[in-house]
């Protein structure tokens, strides 16, 4: 396989979105343009960095895809079918597009729409995540399956019925809407922080690839920022991204342990990327609706101007934190602000704002509530009562890093000799 | 997330009478259905792998401490009362689907066509945090 970030597969990924969307529109068929495309880019990811880049990368795919496309057609003796589809789902305003290989300043548009829907609210979320990591982001199916970890044959099984899907739900490829755009922007933007999500975690499998899907992540909501620059949750989304991508090399020991917040070394973290975050969020704050993931990004940005941790502004977390809960129903935000509550005002004021907040049904049972009790039992200086719960939630989670760090918590607390690293 | 689903057996509290004194057409619609469930699974996008397991009697117990040569024993144990027949990975979307599909493999059926209702132990398989710590 060529080097995932390399020149060749970086010019691939932002050309897959415009070359689906012109054959889509041309054909009207989604699912076979995205089967054309594939095999396009599979093509020019074997040809390229041996016979070097065409003068016209996107045109190149394009005669690749189509002729791809039209074989197709012959073979299956549908053409015919397939123009009625054209002319009833294309209105007739539409149906003069640009012919396939000219250069049009549209394939910004098709990304946005394609991310759409891929982003189509009849999906669940791991097979909206599989689409759009493949038909807007260029991953081969392969790559795909490697990144979540599951055989390529159920990767395929996946997207294909997720095609299918988008395909019976009858949706023309085209920008939904005034009505249905705050609703599919919604879910665009949950599918892009999932996919970010998926990528931020450590120590299982291979790393690499799942920082892959981080990286992804934030590629594909810079080019929803670059079409909606004025969307200030768009802008939230991305300083949200980049603000906690930049601790990731801080936040696994060299065993794939994790490393809380307050014990990272923060040379570690990416400056450029944390001034690139408060510059969006700063100027996001102040000139839209505020929604949560402007204030998620607000709460990164304040734990990432610290120097260190002791130097946190917790008051303006804790400040933060009410406002994301008046704005988001969820407990995790919640528990979360107890944490803020201790740090500010000590730990019996966090206890007890603790025994309200584990009342909440959707928490009971829940480890992270074992972890917060136990962590302000720490802070508490009740050592013993710290440990068993470390230890009570180390066996809860399912999580292996965390297990971990837990037992490891739990076993500095038991026996002296172990030091904090 | 991903779960493992594991096919136990146990000769003391089965309720239904060892495999291999079923008929062959019993035998034939248990393995049918059984490799039906696989098809679906695999059809949805959820079927990570699947796997049937060889008899515990010709299983082996290697120990070792380091150095030295390792040793070998036969079997777990000859009158082993329970034992792993196979497992299932499956990649679903909610806890609850996961035991949904348990209760479909626990339902395959055995002389007579009636569902055996196996115990079909469920363990998630251990991924990475969700949130920050």
């Amino acid at each position: 396989m060529t080097d995932p970030g390399g020149p060749v597969e970086d010019l691939l990924r932002a050309l897959a979105p415009q070359v689906v969307g012109v054959l889509t529109r041309r054909f009207g068929d989604f699912a076979a343009a995205e089967d054309a495309v594939q095999e396009a880019l599979l093509a020019a990811a074997v040809q390229w960095p041996e016979e070097g880049v065409p003068a016209n990368p996107r045109g190149w795919l394009i005669q690749v895809a189509r002729r791809r496309m039209t074989e197709e057609v012959r073979s299956e003796q549908a053409r015919r079918l397939r123009e009625d589809r054209v002319a009833r789902q294309v209105p007739a305003d539409r149906r003069a597009a640009p012919a396939a290989d000219t250069e049009d300043a549209t394939g910004r548009d098709d990304t946005l729409t394609l991310l759409f829907l891929c982003c189509h609210p009849a999906l669940s979320p791991a097979s909206a995540l599989a689409l759009t990591l493949r038909s807007v982001g260029g991953l081969s199916t392969a790559e795909n399956a490697r990144a979540f970890m599951v055989p390529e044959a159920t990767m395929g099984q996946r997207i294909s019925r997720a095609k299918q899907r988008v395909k019976s739900s009858g949706v023309p490829f085209r920008m939904p809407d005034r009505g249905g755009w705050a609703e599919r922007l919604d879910a665009v933007l949950h599918v892009l922080y999932l996919i970010f999500n998926e990528g931020y975690v450590a120590g299982v499998g291979d790393d690499l690839q799942r920082v892959e899907l981080s990286r992804e992540a934030i590629r594909l909501t810079r080019a929803v920022h670059a079409a909606l620059p004025q969307d200030s949750e768009v802008t939230g989304l991305l300083a949200l991204m980049l603000l906690t991508h930049a601790r990731s090399a801080a936040r696994t020991g060299p065993g794939g342990e994790l490393i809380p917040l307050a014990e990272q070394d923060r040379r570690r973290w990416d400056a450029g990327a944390i001034a690139e975050g408060i510059a969006l969020i700063t100027a996001a704050l102040p000139a839209g609706p505020v929604g949560p993931y402007q204030v998620q990004a607000a709460i990164a940005a304040v734990h990432d101007e610290a120097a260190t941790a002791e130097e946190t502004d917790w008051p303006q977390i804790l400040a933060l934190y009410g406002v994301l809960e008046r704005i988001s129903e969820n407990p995790v935000v919640a528990l979360n602000r107890v944490v803020a509550t201790a740090m500010v005002h000590g730990p019996q004021a966090g206890l007890a704002a603790l025994d309200a907040v584990g009342a909440d049904p959707r928490l009971t049972g829940h480890h992270r509530v074992t972890v917060v009790r136990a962590h302000l039992s720490e802070m508490a200086g009740d050592r013993g009562a710290a440990a068993a719960l470390f230890r009570a939630a180390s066996r809860a989670t399912a999580s292996l890093p965390e297990r971990h760090h837990l037992a490891i918590r739990a076993a500095r607390l038991t026996d002296p000799g172990v030091q904090p690293d | 997330m991903k779960y493992m689903l594991l096919m136990q057996f146990s000769a003391a509290t089965a309720g239904f009478p060892a495999i291999d004194t079923w008929t062959p057409e019993v035998i034939r619609a248990h393995i049918g259905f059984m490799q039906d469930t696989n098809a679906k699974l695999s059809a949805a996008g959820e079927l990570v792998d699947a796997q049937g397991l060889a008899m515990p009697d010709s299983a082996k117990i290697v120990r070792s401490h380091g150095g030295g040569a390792p040793v070998v024993t036969e079997g777990p144990f000859p009158e082993t009362k329970e034992w792993l027949a196979g497992w299932w990975i499956v990649d679903c979307e909610t806890p609850g689907r996961a035991l949904e599909i348990a209760a479909a493999i626990s339902a395959a059926p055995g002389p007579g066509g009636t569902p055996l209702g196996m115990p079909v132990e469920v363990r998630q398989v251990m991924s990475a945090p969700t949130e920050e710590l």
